[in-house]
């Protein structure tokens, strides 16, 4: 079976299971949505100061959700060793990691989804004119996260404090995604929004490199 | 719960699976010391041993889901100890662990449809039908599995574990939580596999009637072997003796 099929048949799996329960995205939603509200009432922002710090609120409240989210991605196949399970079947190990990866991606956009237009309404931030590329700045930020998250969250789902661990492990390696998210999306909150480049750049470099990383140490990362 | 239709047709080659010199070590403590013995396609071999003498560890080893820290383990089809490609002996191998290897928030079919995709079964929709009715399960298809009771979870764990006609099963403890009915559906089912020449090895405690079908019986202890009444040979002796000293 080709690794394409048996991820596709696991991240059914995996959307079956969460729009079952709903644990991780109704959590994740709340979480970040009182992230916003919360900043929005502490520091009541004028226009000018929502432009200036509202790119990095808003992906700091995506890197909080998602660090909150990622963590039961592998945590929860330790419930009734079903990692066992599924590392018996005969499918590539990246099939597994990569139906991870897609189903933390699809989440995270969903909580995107919910979380902008309400960061726009409160911060009183215009997205009109700027949609399609702020799109494309959160989905190569959003496969950035989602890929090395999944990847530190197969990691640390073997330790015993592995809600600590994984904000420890992932937060540093996200300091570039981050920076290059943020400058990326203050550039279309200016009067003239003009995306840069350069930080689309840094955004694409560094999922394509987490991305083949991924790819490389599957085995090792899917092992006991 | 019919016992001979829980899986379909077995094909004809068994596998059988050989350790050398295997040692496990989880940091300074040694659960396996230097493990060799070959176990041959067709044989019924039951793991013996108090608790904390390796068994599960062997288990988890012969399943591929463990390394070994030294020596070397081989499969008669010609599958090496290296885990991670070996996607034709994954495809061979069968396992009931501890745990039920379940999704609690799918429902039984939805479990063994699961599996039966991923091991790539053409007949996926029938064999889970099949598995289902023969576990006693088939009125309950659509439940979640959080819903089952423990027993009703452990027969659909060894449904799972035969629902690709696995010719190496390795069983841990397959009859925990089974009340009598599960214990006589067990029997019968793992009589048939024997029947059928399934390589089986399972840990369980002497007292288990499924000991019975044994056509071999190894003891561990502290990580090696202690007794091995060997292939070809007879058990029953080893086995009454250890149920005198049980």
């Amino acid at each position: 079976m080709s690794a394409a099929r048996a991820a596709g048949i696991l991240l059914a799996k995996e959307l079956r299971v969460e729009f079952r329960t709903r644990e991780l995205l109704s959590a994740t939603i709340v979480f970040a949505l009182v992230v916003v509200v919360l900043f929005s009432f502490a520091f009541d922002p004028t226009a000018a100061e929502s432009r200036r710090y509202g790119p990095g609120l808003l992906w700091i409240s995506f890197l909080f959700a998602g660090s909150l989210m990622l963590n039961p991605s592998f945590a929860r196949e330790r419930t009734n060793d079903t990692m066992d399970a599924l590392r018996m079947a005969p499918i590539s190990p990246f099939a597994i990691l990569s139906a991870k990866m897609l189903a933390n991606f699809i989440f995270m956009s969903l909580v995107e989804v919910v979380l902008v237009p309400v960061f726009s309404v409160l911060y009183n931030v215009s997205l009109s004119g700027i949609v399609c590329r702020l799109v494309l700045v959160l989905a190569l930020g959003t496969v950035g996260l989602t890929v090395a998250g999944t990847v530190f969250s197969a990691i640390s789902s073997h330790a015993r404090l592995r809600e600590l661990l994984l904000p420890l492990l992932l937060l540093p390696i996200l300091t570039p995604l981050l920076i290059g998210a943020v400058e990326a999306t203050a550039s279309l909150f200016v009067d003239q929004p003009e995306l840069d480049r350069t930080w689309l750049a840094l955004l694409a470099g560094f999922d394509i490199v987490f991305l083949t990383a991924s790819w490389l140490l599957c085995d090792y990362l899917i092992e006991e | 719960m019919p016992a001979t239709r829980s899986t379909p047709a077995l094909a004809s080659s068994s596998v059988g699976i050989s350790f050398t010199g295997v040692e496990k070590r989880f940091g300074s403590f040694v659960a396996l010391r230097g493990i060799s013995m070959g176990i041959l396609p067709g044989e019924f071999v039951a793991l013996l041993g108090p608790n904390g003498a390796g068994k599960t560890t062997l288990l988890r080893i012969a399943a591929l889901l463990a390394s070994p820290t030294r020596g070397k383990v081989q499969f008669s089809n010609g599958g090496s100890s290296h885990p991670a490609r070996d996607l034709h002996t994954k495809s061979l191998l069968g396992m009931v662990g501890h745990n039920t290897l379940l999704y609690d928030e799918l429902t039984a079919a939805e479990n063994l449809a699961l599996f039966a995709q991923l091991y790539g079964l053409d007949d996926a929709s029938m064999r889970v039908t099949t598995a289902l009715e023969s576990c006693g399960l088939g009125s309950r298809a659509r439940s979640l599995v959080r819903t089952f009771s423990r027993g009703m979870r452990q027969r659909l764990s060894i449904a799972r574990a035969l629902l690709h006609a696995p010719r190496l099963l390795l069983l841990d403890e397959p009859g925990a939580g089974l009340d009598r009915q599960g214990l006589d559906w067990l029997n019968a089912t793992l009589e048939r596999l024997r029947q059928d020449g399934c390589t089986v090895l399972m840990s369980t405690h002497a007292r288990n009637e499924s000991l019975e079908l044994a056509t071999r019986a190894v003891v561990l202890s502290a990580g090696s072997v202690q007794d091995d009444s060997g292939p070809g040979g007879d058990p029953r002796s080893l086995l009454a003796a250890l149920r005198a000293g049980a």
